[in-house]
This record gives structure tokens, sequence and C-alpha cells, in this order.
């Protein structure tokens, strides 16, 4: 497929998934807020993850259970 | 739903990370935790007033056997009351170490795997008829747990051939047998260890050590919910023909590499079966079984949350990310990546699969989604708190908190077992109480109104 087409198909398929969604305001709003809530999550994230995490990883060690 | 009694035991993954060049031995860390539960004393295993027991488990880590509990509800609420509790000590130890002038994290993880590749388990217990045919049993329920983790895998990164891969359980590349008395060495998919702490006549203790620890609640609900009715039709002798797996240790495994869920595993008789279709069998069995004996809501509730559940695995399994673990853990790692630019061999997202275990609420991811409002519930947080003191009302763990509450009470020193409480050197009497499902014992009533009395 050239790559013209494919880009073509491609945004024709967004807009037929944004026509759908658009069908129903309360999916929108729902959908919105997840995104939100979402990357609400994902800037919390690196407060909470340890700075050197690779070093915290490799040091995960422990004897095993059962 | 038949009257039975289920329990459900946690070992935790825990470690200090020194700020500094500190070494400290992790029994020690473990101490300091314990402090936070018992003060003044150094027990390592200690029943506590909600008649759970709380002990250090091989390879030193901190465990929470919940209370004997009647419902699968009780089940779900006293293991999280468990991690709730564990949560409280970390403060405490925290100040101890900072006493001690030594400066750290103490943190604690509710997982199964650390990251050279040892395990420990989340067990789960359930009494069973002694009467019923144990082959049977073992027939019956390997290709069910083989295929459970689909909806109660905690989902791991791991390297296969150097490369990162996302597995949907845990715990499953752990197991190398199908039945073993083993839970150490050869773990198993069927362990038959068997000390039912109750009539040993009439019950035996069905012990499974295959399944991951849940962060999640509806998947604990559903994991120990499922297995109560399957363990009942059992004993009914409503059987599942058909689903014996060629290699059962082999399916497992490949089940869990496989998270679209499409792969087909290859059954005895040569046929081959996704996961979700053998689930499907045991749901269509439930149904037909549970048609046929007395209609109660909580079957009912269990069964829809598992049709549910098998018609999203079908679907589009991303649409169980509020419900499942490795799919809420999938997405978040999936969103994290996008963000970043970065791949599943990244360090932080190495990380973001360990701390989405963490019990501390202020730093745990699953917590972090919770708060988000993005993870299905099952208890209410008041449950969860009440649960942290108070025992299943209906089954032995009611006695044995009312014990241990007044031994408390009254500053007598006391020895507790599963079966039997005991005061020390004051009333040496033991009280023995083998029924699991008996709430009074009227000793220890006797021993409470004399106190009472005496006022």
């Amino acid at each position: 497929m050239k790559k013209q087409d494919k880009k073509r198909d491609e945004k024709q398929v967004a807009e037929k998934e944004a026509a759908e969604v658009e069908a129903n305001p309360e999916v929108v709003e729902k959908g919105k807020k997840i995104k939100e809530d979402l990357d609400k999550v994902m800037d919390e994230i690196d407060d909470v993850l340890e700075e050197n995490a690779e070093e915290f990883v490799k040091n995960y060690v422990q004897k095993g259970g059962e | 739903m038949k009257n039975r009694i289920f329990g459900l035991e946690t070992e935790y993954g825990l470690i200090f990370t020194p700020h500094g060049k500190v070494y400290l031995p992790m029994e020690k860390i473990l101490g300091y935790v314990f402090e936070g539960l018992i003060p003044n004393s150094w027990p390592s295993n200690a029943f506590l007033s909600n008649g759970a027991r709380f002990y250090q488990d091989t390879g030193c880590h901190p465990e929470y056997a919940t209370p004997e509990c009647d419902q699968v509800f009780d089940a779900v609420v006293h293991d999280k009351a468990g991690e709730r509790l564990l949560e409280r000590c970390l403060p405490v130890a925290q100040k101890r170490l900072q006493e001690e002038g030594l400066s750290g994290d103490i943190y604690i993880y509710k997982n199964n795997t650390d990251s050279m590749g040892n395990t420990y388990g989340c067990h789960e217990n359930y009494l069973m008829r002694r009467d019923v045919d144990f082959w049977k049993v073992t027939e019956q329920l390997i290709p069910f747990f083989v295929t459970r983790q689909i909806y109660a895998g905690a989902g791991k990164i791991l390297k296969v051939a150097g490369r990162s891969h996302y597995f949907i359980s845990q715990r499953a590349q752990h197991i190398h047998e199908k039945t073993s008395s083993s839970t150490t060495s050869s773990r198993s998919i069927i362990n038959t260890r068997d000390e039912p702490h109750a009539d040993a006549e009439k019950y035996r203790r069905l012990h499974i050590i295959v399944g991951d620890s849940n962060m999640s609640e509806y998947a604990t609900y559903l994991k120990v919910g499922t297995t109560a009715i399957i363990l009942a039709m059992i004993e009914d002798k409503f059987y599942v023909d058909g689903v014996e797996l060629d290699d059962p240790v082999k399916a497992m495994r490949e089940i869990s590499r496989d998270t679209t869920l499409k792969k087909r595993v290859r059954l005895e008789k040569g046929k081959e079966m996704s996961a979700i279709d053998i689930q499907r069998l045991y749901l269509e069995k439930a149904k037909e079984y549970l048609s046929l004996v007395e209609e109660d809501p909580i079957s009912r509730d269990i069964l829809e949350r598992w049709e549910f559940v098998l018609d999203e695995l079908s679907e589009d399994p991303n649409r169980l990310d509020r419900e499942i673990d490795w799919i809420a853990k999938r997405g978040l790692i999936q969103s994290y990546m996008n963000k970043k630019g970065c791949g599943l061999d990244d360090a932080r997202v190495a990380m973001l699969d360990l701390q989405y275990h963490d019990i501390n609420q202020d730093r745990g991811l699953y917590y972090l989604l919770d708060r988000g409002g993005m993870i299905e519930r099952i208890a209410a947080e008041e449950d969860i708190q009440r649960a942290i003191d108070s025992p299943p009302q209906t089954t032995r763990a009611k006695t044995r908190g009312d014990f241990i509450r007044f031994a408390k009470a009254k500053n007598r020193s006391y020895t507790v077992d599963w079966t039997y409480l005991k005061l020390n050197g004051y009333w040496e009497e033991t009280i023995l109480c083998m029924d699991p499902f008996s709430s009074e014992n009227v000793r220890v009533n006797e021993l409470i109104a004399a106190a009472e009395a005496q006022k």
C-alpha cells in the first residue's frame, strides 16, 4: 500500500471512530474522564517511582518462600 | 452456597533500601515490622484479635493468614485487612530505624516474584468433605487451575531469550508438578498438604499454591468464588468431562505467555482448546449444577461475574482494566511507555511492574489507579477497617477473637492455635475448638462471664 493511501485509510478510520463516539455524549465524557484520570496517574507515577529504578529492581531479591 | 470454610495465606516481599551504605539483615527489618503490630515483643507467630495469624514464613517473609471465613466476600475483606495491618506497621518500623540512626525505606510487596526468579506464594485453603475421591478432585481441578489465571493472574514482565515479555501469571513459571506435597521445592498445581484444623475424619483441607497474589478485590472474589462452586460440584459428583490436559504444567506456561488468549493447549485426547473455551465448559456445567440445587444470591453473583469476565476476555481483554490485575497493570505500563517513549525492557517499567504491588497506599500504583476511580472495588473501606479488629462472626474465628481480646484486657499471657486456646499459668486448661463452623464456645463464654461477674 502506498504511504498516502495508508494515511488516508487511517484518517478515514479515525473519522469513523470519532463519528461513532460523537453519537453518544456519555461515552465521550467517560472517555475524556478516563484519559484525564490516566494522564493524572502518569504524572504522579514519576513522583512515587524510585529515582534509581534500575538499581532498585536489581536489588529486589528475596529468599524463596512457599 | 454450600457451607464451607475459606482462608487465604499471603506471603509478602520485603525490602529495605538504605540511604547510604548500610547493611541490615532482613530478620531485623522484619522484627521492626512485627513491633508495629505487637509492641515490646518479638513474636514470630501471633494470632490477632480478628482471629488471623501473622508470622514469619520460610525465607523471611511476613505472612498473613486470614481467619476462617465462611463467605467468599469475607475472605476478600480479610485478605485486604492483612494488607492494611502491614501498612500500619510501616511507620512504626521506619521510626525504629531512625532511632537506631539508620536511614532508608521499607517496602512491602504483595506479589510473587523477585528480580532473581525466587518466588513466594498466595495460598488458598478450602475445607472439603473427606469422603470425596481425591483422585477425582485432582482430575477435575487441574484444567480449572491451569486456565483460571486468565482472570486471576497478576501479570509479570520476564525476559525470554534476552527480550522482555509480559506474562499473565507471576506464579505459572514456578510450577513444576501436577501434584506434590512440597510447597517449596517442586511446587505443584495441586498440593496434597492436608491439615484440616478440624475433624479429620469428616474433612480434608484443599491447599492451593498455584495462584498469584491479587491486588484486585474483584480477582480475589472471582478466584475464590469460582473455585468454591467447582468444589461443590465435585462433592456432588457433578463432573466436567473431556478437559484433561496432555501436559498441564506446560499448558499453564503456554497460557501465561500469550496475552492475546488465543493459544490453544493440547488435551489428552489430542484436541486443542483455548483457556477461555476450557473455562466456558466449567461455567456451563456450573450453571447446570446451580439450576438443580437451591438458588442462592451469592452463587448467582459469582456466576454472573464469571460469565461477564469470560465474555469480555473473548471480545477484548483490555476492557477488563478495572477488574483484572494483569490487565490493569498492563494498561498502566502501556500508557507509561507511550508517554515516555520507552520499551518494555526499560528499568522504569520494571519498577512499575513491582510498584503496582506496593501495599503502601501512598506509593502503590494499584492504589494510585484506585484513587483515580479506575479500579472496580468489591469491598467498602469501612468493611476492611472493621476486619482489622473484628473476626467473621459466624466461624471459629469469633471464639478466638473473643478469647484473645479477653486475655489482652486481663493482661494474661496466652497460647493460641487454630484449634485450641489456653491461658498460660492462671487457668491452665486447654480449650479445644475443633469445629471451624462453630462461632460460640461454652467454655470461652463461661470464662468471660466469670470475669465479668468479678467486676
